[in-house]
């Protein structure tokens, strides 16, 4: 009788309940907090914040456990799988339907959910006592686990389900952490555009999901680019795309307009300044370092659908070299510090995606690894920087030097308008739509009161 | 004989109108609330029993019976008239009709209790149900053309279309049954009488009666099993026009009824394209996301006329800034809206996500249609919530917090709706089997 190897038993159940425990971390303080709001008793700012210390603390350590084991181990694709969240068994010749929750550790997603959980935590003390007393203070921290929850969702899914489950959990906390200063009326409108953006970036990647589950019958990611646990030589970065070449271009095209709303490129780029409108400590880890990069990491999870087709790899190059020179240019231009360091941000953000386009792995993941923690160093330190600034200029007596690189011709007032993306979009898409979509309204209270037989206002109906 | 013999759908049919009876007798609208309120508890703990008789394997009666799909939508019903009736504000407990709230009841419960053998019982119910509305209206002195025209044309269309079937001309009978499934579920051009209805009765009344979403009920058991392909493909057509069109109209509205009403409009259409597939995993998502849809747009719909009963009627042109009158309406507002978009972790999610992966299979196109309406969804709901919470704030010397029985029908609703989403598979493996049985009994016609 052949012996068992116990010891892989152990090392693989501890791995996986590391790997649960990561995900588990964030989720526990997303429904604690969120029970807490629904029932108008929200927790006390102590233990608000040992809550969120507890959970990103626990979620990090985990995960850095996975990373030793992994490496001590010399494994470098673990997968945990949770069980079938919905499995419907169809009678033949019906299909079957399945949703399994599945999270995969290896060298892109474990870096990147231990980036996250590290920087979440560090913004979550530091949001302690900058909010400290402020009236949203629980309503902060509650879109802060949603974020965190999805944050780690996404960087760790196995199957593309799940990664649109975290996906959309970072969208919409995203967009409501913009409108966060809700008295005033530009968060709100600036948070609504966001979520506009994020609706039709998270359209595309259901739809991709769905076309995946229809191609592949299943929507596992390592199906579609042929990573595997068994074998080394093809966990992340190298893999196969199973995929035709038509099928390629379909799922590959929705994954890249799925990324270029996320990481707002061009043409998307507007929502991203808009964004700053939120609390600093949001801006900082939100739109500066994680949520912008979140795209570039859907990139660099589907590299071997972009290797297997030069157009899309092509596509992902122009896109991002584009971004990069239009946010380098609008960035020069911009007048406060956080829209200033959102145009930097996006910069980067173009490059990275540009490095993936070249078929690079590696170069990519480190780049956006140490721009993430640079962009949140600095978005942290800006307002104490623009004081210290007024502070020098004080001391001087006089105004310190101004950098004036676009003098004041188009090029100034192109990178000050910011490219007129925003305003092409209300102009020939909006706008037609949203005028349409009124005067189908007005057709319709027309008609009503035409079969109503007597034009009648819409107002003054019943109150109760 | 032990208690689960007792005639349990047949009773939970008579209770709401013996109710209607002893509402009657009483003058005080306190009183006559609080009997309301009792009977629609008892209805709704007798609207479980049914259930639970078909699960220990007891027959039902000839007239009155449930199977696996309706057995759960008797309390759903039951649940939906119970919380709506709980978190009626004091102050129109005096305007409200709570014989004619009962004698609704009554008459949804009779049309989900009809037993598949007696077709005519299931018409008469349904074509009765369109009258509280109707009689609400007349007796408040509101305009009733709109309203009266179109439901008189379902009552016609669903009882020829049934005679004619029956009459063993089935695919003019189908024609008719799909027109007139047609107006009940408002698919445009034939959706103005939804608005019309919100504007002009009063949001309980209006609620109550499109929440169930009685057309995809009377497709599911008149049409889907005798109606040809082609019958289907069309009304199919028309559901995801209107879902992407309504879902537009309801991005745009300036006023918060007309939103509710075109969210309806889109929601109720979008369970029609999953009916029309015909396909099983279609079919699953249709039913998954019609107990998801009714349950958060009633959710919705009971805080859209909490927060009307403290500040009348709700425009969206600008911003109200309610959120700190009471954080939890407006948490609330927000997770019944994302509920019935499909957003994750809600009941939607799961049942959004079969749907479209049911319509890919037979159409991308229908999929793409289906992902835009729920994108433009998702758009509107979050637009209300920001137009309706987020502002400057306005501080009032009133209370204007959420109350006791609000928060309870908040919390029952954000029970359901994430409960199931979390653990959606019972639900799921039920709207399954009904799905595979309704397929069954159309693959034998």
């Amino acid at each position: 009788m052949p012996e068992l190897d116990y010891a892989f038993l152990d090392d693989h159940l501890t791995l996986a309940t590391l790997g649960a425990i990561v995900v588990a971390a964030p989720a526990l303080l997303t429904a604690v907090l969120g029970v807490f709001t629904l029932i108008d008793r929200p927790l006390s700012e102590r233990l608000t914040a040992k809550a969120v210390s507890l959970a990103t603390g626990t979620g990090l350590l985990a995960a850095v456990g996975v990373f030793v084991l992994m490496l001590v181990g010399d494994t470098r694709h673990v997968v945990v799988e949770l069980g079938h969240w919905v499995h419907i068994e169809s009678s033949a010749p019906e299909p079957h339907y399945h949703f399994a929750v599945k999270f995969v550790f290896d060298r892109l997603s474990v870096p990147f959910a231990a980036l996250s959980l590290a920087l979440c935590g560090i913004i979550g003390a530091f949001s302690n006592r900058y909010l400290h007393r402020e009236r949203g203070y629980n309503r902060f921290f509650t879109l802060y686990a949603v974020f965190v929850t999805g944050m780690v969702t996404a960087s760790l899914a196995g199957t593309i389900e799940t990664l649109f489950l975290g996906w959309e959990l970072v969208g919409l906390s995203s967009a409501l952490l913009v409108g966060f200063f809700h008295d005033r009326p530009a968060p709100v409108r600036n948070a609504l555009r966001v979520w506009i953006v994020y609706r039709v970036s998270d359209a595309a990647l259901l739809l991709a999901a769905v076309v995946l589950h229809h191609m592949t019958g299943e929507g596992d990611l390592d199906q579609l680019t042929g990573y595997h646990e068994e074998a080394n030589g093809t966990s992340w970065p190298f893999g196969q795309c199973i995929l035709g070449e038509g099928q390629v271009l379909a799922v590959g095209g929705l994954l890249v307009v799925a990324a270029a709303g996320k990481s707002a490129l061009v043409p998307f780029s507007g929502w991203l300044p808009r964004a700053m409108e939120g609390p600093t400590p949001s801006s900082a880890v939100f739109y500066g370092a994680l949520s912008v990069h979140l795209g570039a990491f859907l990139l660099l999870r589907a590299g071997p659908v972009l290797d297997a087709s030069p157009v899309l790899a092509g596509t992902v190059l122009v896109l991002g070299l584009v971004t990069a020179a239009f946010a380098a240019l609008t960035g020069r231009a911009q007048t406060d510090v956080k829209s200033a360091l959102s145009f930097a941000s996006l910069t980067q953000v173009g490059l990275i995606v540009a490095e993936i386009g070249l078929g690079w792995r590696y170069v990519p993941l480190v780049h956006l690894l140490g721009h993430a923690c640079l962009r949140t160093l600095q978005f942290l330190r800006a307002p104490s920087a623009i004081r210290d600034h007024h502070g020098f200029e004080n001391a001087l007596g006089n105004r310190l030097p101004r950098a004036d690189a676009l003098g004041g011709g188009w090029l100034y007032r192109y990178a000050l308008e910011r490219g007129y993306w925003d305003a092409l979009l209300d102009r020939f898409v909006a706008g037609p739509l949203i005028r349409a979509l009124c005067w189908c309204s007005r057709l319709d209270e027309r008609c009503t009161a035409i079969l109503a037989g007597s034009p009648r206002s819409t107002e003054g109906g019943e109150t109760s | 004989m032990n208690l689960l013999s007792l005639p349990w759908a047949e009773l939970c049919v008579l209770l709401p109108f013996v109710g209607v009876a002893v509402v009657g007798l009483v003058r005080d609208p306190a009183i006559a609330g609080r009997w309301t309120l009792g009977i629609s508890a008892v209805v709704f703990g007798g609207s479980i029993m049914p259930w639970v008789a078909l699960e220990s394997g007891i027959s039902s009666g000839p007239y009155f019976a449930v199977d696996g799909l309706t057995a759960p939508l008797l309390p759903l019903i039951a649940l939906l008239h119970l919380l709506t009736v709980l978190a009626t504000a004091r102050v129109k407990r005096n305007r409200m009709s709570f014989g004619g709230h009962l004698a609704g009841e009554g008459l949804w419960l009779g049309a989900f209790a009809a037993a598949p053998s007696a077709g005519w019982l299931l018409v008469l119910f349904l074509a009765l149900g369109t009258l509280p509305p109707l009689i609400e209206l007349w007796q408040r002195g509101r305009p009733i053309r709109v309203y009266a025209l179109h439901m008189g044309t379902f009552a016609l269309l669903l009882t020829t279309g049934w005679v004619a079937t029956e009459a063993g001309a089935t695919t003019f009978g189908a024609v008719l049954l799909s027109l007139a499934v047609l107006v009940r579920s408002g698919t445009a051009t034939v959706h103005l009488w939804v608005p019309d209805l919100f504007q002009h009765a009063s949001f309980g009344t209006a609620l109550l009666f499109v929440a169930p979403l009685a057309g995809v009920y009377a497709a599911l058991r008149l049409l889907i099993p005798i109606a040809p392909d082609w019958v289907l493909e069309g009304i199919g057509l028309a559901s995801l026009a209107t879902a992407v069109y309504a879902a537009g109209l309801a991005a745009v509205q300036d006023d918060a009824r007309r939103f509710f009403a075109y969210l309806v409009l889109s929601h109720t259409s979008l369970v029609m394209v999953g009916l029309e597939l015909h396909t099983a995993i279609s079919l699953t998502g249709a039913l998954c996301l019609w107990a998801s849809v009714a349950v958060s747009l009633a959710g919705l719909g009971i805080i859209l006329r909490a927060v009307e009963a403290r500040h009348g009627r709700l425009a969206l042109a600008g911003y109200r800034g309610l959120y700190d009158e009471s954080p939890s309406l407006a948490v609330g507002f927000l997770l019944m809206g994302l509920g019935s978009v499909g957003f994750p972790a809600t009941f939607g999610f799961v049942s959004a996500e079969l749907l479209v992966d049911g319509a890919i299979t037979a159409d991308p196109a229908v999929a793409v249609g289906i992902v835009a309406a729920a994108a433009l969804n998702g758009i509107a709901v979050v637009r209300a919530y920001l137009a309706l919470f987020t502002g400057a704030r306005h501080p009032s010397p009133l209370p204007f917090g959420i109350t006791i029985r609000e928060r309870i029908a908040v919390l029952a609703f954000a029970a359901i709706i994430l409960g199931c989403g979390i653990f959606p598979q019972p639900f799921v493996s039920s709207c399954h089997s009904s799905a595979e049985s309704l397929l069954e009994l159309r693959a034998r016609r």
